[in-house]
This record gives structure tokens, C-alpha cells and sequence, in this order.
């Protein structure tokens, strides 16, 4: 039998296997749960406005900030109700997807 | 009026003698055999490629094309397109041989406005398209564009409509081959998506739908052509190249490969060679560990097994956890699938599932018989597998051997597990022939998991788990993995040794020689697409 290297191990239905991990696999990123206080860029676009200010309370539904992406004005809105503790990013920025655009508490 | 003489005299100078006409016609040709003249042309070189019509003869029998529509010309009139001459409208269109077979040829030539396609251009890819068909011969085309004219318009986008209706008509009638040596970029990358196989060669192709300029001014996300459509990111990421080549004298080495197994079009079996015996290096014996859990080379089983050990293999570096690929049975095409031990245990997950998938589907569509070879734990677990629809994407393999009604031979070399067990050809899918080795393990599940599920209640409550639950692992694998269960219900046709494979797969083979399904009237299916 040949020997074979660069080995890992995958679990599948309890048993382990010895074999070769794809670069994908490896690469995968740990799933989580979407926490509602943080609202992230679904897509990657420019900040156009930002419609509240940190300590402001706001409740669901309202809107947040414009985010131009894909030749749209897209109305980020809450999903919670809360008080906005923190916005990382400023009117004009340019942010990737999934960019924390602001924190809520 | 003129007089007799005179209007005699008067014809006599109009006509002019054949060897001038000769002489005129290829001092016209010469012309327009430059293409985009000789700076393009030293242009073209420099970036490390052919010129169009040097690939056609690359790639054709000596002497066998035949060129059509040299002379065509455009009649665009906006942006000043009225006082550009392109010649032959940047593509070249033809028929010639690979090894004899007939087939039909586009190029496009960069040399001349960069391949753009405008209407006329178009015209003539759609010519010959229409020839492949009529003639059910192969179509080849060798893209290398810019993309549309756009200084033709709306006529461009009619002319690339066009070529994607034709591609899909002719999807299963005739084999058709996209080669990318250029740009092939927007909506022209569609044409080559429709058809059969795409080859690619390394730092020339580039395929993308949206280039990385607009990425970057739209999104903000800077990357390289090479690292977004370049050979080797068709060839491992996106799964849209089938053959990846160092050079273009190996990718149309490859086409020839290619050309030589299968048929001409979909009436047609793939031509005969004569068969010879596999190569002595590879044992069959020799290969396949038996315990289900350690890795090997599932291709050295193909080549142990096949005609000269010859395995052209489709798709090499995408989904590695299945293994695609052509070879043959005493001298008659087969098509491989198999899973791959040695690359993630040999899952099914979402890309092997649609590699095995359009692969089995194609051999289905002409004629070529399927040999499985089976090794498979199951389906990979994950909540990315689960949220890229796995489901959909597995219920291709399913879909795919079920409507399947060329010979279809199966041998479970090793581990066949649960849903895995079903969909890799299995006798339910209506196999032919379903072969195991004494090595295989045909079970709802492998021996660990299945432990912990039915005597679940026995490991927990125990004093020492551990132990119980070894015993019972080995309880389960003494009763249930082995391939004498499948067997005794007629699941496995016959349980073989190694060294017989061969002899049985041949004789199954010729056997299933006018194999006949008659399956329900229907307009099509639906295949989980």
C-alpha cells in the first residue's frame, strides 16, 4: 500500500477518517448566531447618512443609516428596540461586507 | 448603337482572363489573412498566444479546414464605424478533422478590434453552430474577445442571444467544446457555460462576469484578473473549467484526447479502439486498504482496472473527494466516477455532487456506458454544506443515475454508508450490475455511529461506557459490515474478488451492448438544476 502525506482527520457519522482536508474545509468560519444589536453591511457600499446619533433610543423598525451599495439607497433599519451605544464607521466611508455599522445596547 | 465590332471590341475589354481573377482573389484573401495586420498580430504574441488561425491548424488534421466567410464585413455606421474595414469581422469559422472525426471550428481573432462581437461576427459563429447541428458533427470554439462591440449595440447582445439559444438546442445532440485562450468576459461567458467542457490555459484565459475595475468601483474590493477568473480559479474554485493546461499546445493536446472518446453526436457510440490490458505496476490488489478509515488513490483502482490503464481524467482539481473521467472497456468509451478516498474521506458534499452529476448526465446524453466505484462514508456534515444546499445539489447525483439508461455498473469497493450507499449507482437507481468486493461495508450507517444510536441506552447506563461501546462497535461490524447482507436480499449481484473486476466488468459490458429502457413520455424533467 502506498503511504500517503499531508493527513488529516474527518469525522463523519462518529467514525474518523484519515485523509486529505480541502483548502475549503479548512477554511470554513464557525457558524453564528445573528445578534440583532449589531447591524452589519449585507453588501459592500458607501456610508451615504446616518440618521441617529449615539445615546439616542430607537425602536424597531426605525431607521438607522443609507447605505449606497449597488447603485441603491438601501434604509437600514432596526430589528430591535434599544439606545444606540456606539457607530464605528462615518458619513462618506467605504465599508466591506459584514462591517459592524452600529451597536446597539 | 455601336456597331458589331465595336461592342465586340468593348466586351472583350470588360472581361478579364481567369488567372487574373485567380490572382485578384488571393491577393484579397492575403489581405485579409493578416487579420488585424501585423502590429496586432506582434501584440497578440507577445502576450504568449496564437494567432486564431494558427490555433485552428494547431488543432485540426493537416490540410483538413476549410474556411467559410472570409470576406464578411460589417455594416455598422454609427461612431464612425462606417470607415473601419475589420477583416472577416473578427472570427474565424470552418470545418476540419481531429484524428478524422469531423468537426466544426470558430476562433475568434483578438487581433482584430480585440475579437469584439458585433452582428456580423456573430452571423458567422451562428453559421456554423447551425452546421454542427445539421450535420451532427462537434463544435469547437475558441474564444478570445474583448466582449461586445459596443459600438454595435443592441446588435451585439441580439448576436451573443443568439449563440446561447443555439447552445442549448444543440446541448446533448453534439459535443460541444469551449476553449478559452483570451478574455471571454460578460455576458459572452455564458456561451461557454452552456456547453459541454472548457478548457483553460494558464495565465491566458481570464472569465468573469464583472471585471475587477467595476468590482473595485462598486464595491471597493481590489483584486487581480488572474486571482478573480484566471485558469486556476476555474479550474479549483468555481468548478467552470473542466481541463486546465500549462500551455495552448497542451490544452489542444487535451481537446484531441478528448475528441478520440467520445461520439460524433448523440445517435452515435464513440468510435472503437483496440483494447489492450492494463499496465502490470498496477495491482489491484494492492490498493485499497481494508480498513474503511485509512486513505489511497481511488484513480489507481481506475487504472488497475481500465483499458492501458489510461484514465483521461475531467475536472482533476475541483472537488477532488469525487474522481470524473473517460476511459475504456475492451476498447469501448467509459465514463469513471468514483469516489476519492484520499481527498476529504471521499464525501459527497455540494460541488462533488454537481461535478458527479453533470458528468453521469453527459455520458447519459451520448451514449457512453458508466462503470461507479464506490467508497463513501455519507455526506459531509456542516452547517455551510446545509446552508449552500446540500440537499438540492445531492439530489443531483440521485436525479442523474435514476434518468440514466446507458449501462450502468456498479462495484462498492469498500464503505458504503446510508444515502451515500443509494445514490452512487445503486441497484434502487436501476444499476445494471452491482458488484462488491469481500472488503465492502454496506450499511445504514458506519459501525461507531450506529453503536451509539441502538445501544444507546446500554453505553450510557453502563459503569464503563467506553468499553461497552467498543464492544458494541465490534458487535455491529461483525454483523452488518460486510456486503453478505445486500447480497442475500439480490442489492449485490456478486461479491468478487479484486483480481476479478476486470473480467467481470468486461463481460457486463459486452452484455449490456444493446441495453433498451423505455422510460414515461415527457416534455423533460426537472432535475433540482
Amino acid at each position: 500500500m502506498k503511504q500517503y502525506e499531508n493527513l488529516g482527520i474527518l469525522n463523519v457519522g462518529a467514525t474518523l477518517y484519515h485523509t486529505r482536508l480541502s483548502r475549503k474545509y479548512k477554511a470554513r468560519k464557525p457558524y453564528r448566531t445573528a445578534d440583532p444589536r449589531l447591524i452589519l453591511s449585507y453588501i459592500p457600499g458607501t456610508v451615504l447618512d446616518i440618521l441617529v446619533v449615539p445615546g439616542q433610543k430607537v425602536s424597531t423598525g426605525d431607521e438607522l443609516m443609507i447605505l449606497d451599495a449597488m447603485k441603491m439607497q438601501n434604509k437600514l433599519k432596526s430589528k430591535t428596540d434599544g439606545r444606540i451605544k456606539n457607530i464605528p464607521v462615518k458619513k462618506g466611508d467605504r465599508v466591506a461586507k459584514g462591517t459592524v455599522l452600529i451597536e446597539l445596547e | 448603337m455601336l456597331l458589331p465590332q465595336e461592342a465586340d471590341k468593348s466586351l472583350k475589354l470588360n472581361i478579364m482572363p481567369l488567372n487574373k481573377k485567380i490572382r485578384e482573389l488571393k491577393e484579397k484573401r492575403e489581405k485579409v489573412l493578416l487579420g488585424g495586420g501585423e502590429q496586432a498580430i506582434e501584440k497578440q504574441k507577445a502576450m504568449g498566444k496564437r494567432t486564431a488561425r494558427e490555433r485552428i491548424m494547431t488543432l485540426l488534421d493537416d490540410d483538413s479546414f476549410n474556411e467559410y466567410d472570409l470576406f464578411v464585413e460589417h455594416d455598422a455606421r454609427d461612431f464612425d464605424m462606417d470607415k473601419k474595414s475589420l477583416p472577416s469581422d473578427g472570427v474565424i469559422i470552418g470545418t476540419g478533422t481531429i484524428y478524422g472525426a469531423p468537426v466544426a471550428v470558430f476562433a475568434q481573432d483578438f487581433t482584430v478590434a480585440g475579437g469584439s462581437l458585433g452582428l456580423m461576427h456573430s452571423r458567422k459563429i451562428t453559421k456554423i453552430m447551425d452546421h454542427a447541428l445539421k450535420m451532427k458533427m462537434p463544435l469547437i470554439g475558441i474564444n478570445d474577445s474583448g466582449g461586445a462591440r459596443i459600438q454595435e449595440g443592441v446588435n451585439s447582445l441580439a448576436g451573443y442571444g443568439e449563440i446561447f439559444f443555439r447552445n442549448t438546442i444543440s446541448s446533448g445532440v453534439i459535443p460541444q467544446i469551449s476553449v478559452i485562450l483570451g478574455p471571454c468576459a460578460g455576458g459572452a461567458v455564458y456561451s461557454p457555460a452552456l456547453t459541454d467542457f472548457v478548457f483553460v490555459v494558464d495565465n491566458i484565459s481570464k472569465m468573469f462576469i464583472t471585471g475587477p475595475e467595476v468590482i473595485k468601483t462598486v464595491l471597493g474590493e481590489e483584486i487581480s484578473m488572474e486571482d478573480l477568473g484566471g485558469a486556476k480559479v476555474h479550474s479549483e474554485t468555481s468548478g467552470n473549467a473542466h481541463f486546465f493546461a500549462r500551455s495552448e499546445e497542451e490544452c489542444f493536446d487535451q481537446i484531441k484526447k478528448l475528441i478520440t472518446f467520445i461520439p460524433w453526436n448523440n445517435q452515435q457510440k464513440a468510435r472503437m479502439f483496440d483494447p489492450g490490458e492494463p499496465r502490470p505496476e498496477y495491482d489491484v490488489e494492492k490498493v485499497v486498504p481494508v480498513d474503511p478509515t485509512m486513505p489511497y488513490d481511488v484513480k489507481d483502482v481506475i487504472r488497475a482496472v481500465g483499458d492501458n490503464s489510461d484514465f483521461f481524467e475531467i475536472m482533476e482539481h475541483y472537488a477532488k473527494n469525487i474522481v470524473i473521467g473517460f476511459g475504456r472497456m475492451g476498447g469501448r468509451t467509459t465514463g469513471f466516477v468514483a469516489n476519492q478516498p484520499l481527498e476529504m474521506a471521499g464525501v459527497l458534499d455540494v460541488d462533488s455532487s454537481d461535478k458527479a452529476a453533470r458528468f453521469i448526465r453527459y455520458c447519459d446524453a451520448f451514449n457512453i456506458p458508466i462503470i461507479t466505484f464506490v467508497d463513501v462514508p455519507g455526506y459531509l456534515p456542516g452547517v455551510d454544506q446545509e446552508h449552500s444546499g446540500v440537499i438540492r445539489h445531492g439530489a443531483k447525483v440521485l436525479y442523474a443515475y435514476s434518468e440514466a439508461t446507458v449501462p450502468k455498473l456498479t462495484v462498492i469497493l469498500r464503505k458504503a454508508y446510508g444515502g451515500g450507499y443509494i445514490a452512487m449507482s445503486s441497484r434502487h437507481l436501476r444499476a445494471d450490475f452491482v458488484f462488491a468486493w469481500p472488503t465492502a461495508e454496506i450499511a445504514v450507517m458506519g459501525p461507531e455511529g450506529a453503536a451509539n444510536i441502538i445501544f444507546r441506552k446500554e453505553i450510557m447506563s453502563s459503569d464503563d461506557p467506553d468499553s461497552v461501546r467498543r464492544q458494541k462497535v465490534e458487535e455491529y461490524k461483525a454483523k452488518f459490515a460486510n456486503p453478505y447482507v445486500a447480497a442475500s436480499r439480490g442489492y449485490v449481484d456478486a461479491v468478487i474478488e479484486p483480481a476479478e473486476t476486470r473480467k467481470f466488468l468486461l463481460h457486463s459490458i459486452a452484455v449490456s451492448e444493446n441495453k433498451e429502457i423505455q422510460t414515461p413520455p415527457k416534455k423533460h424533467g426537472l432535475p433540482p438544476f
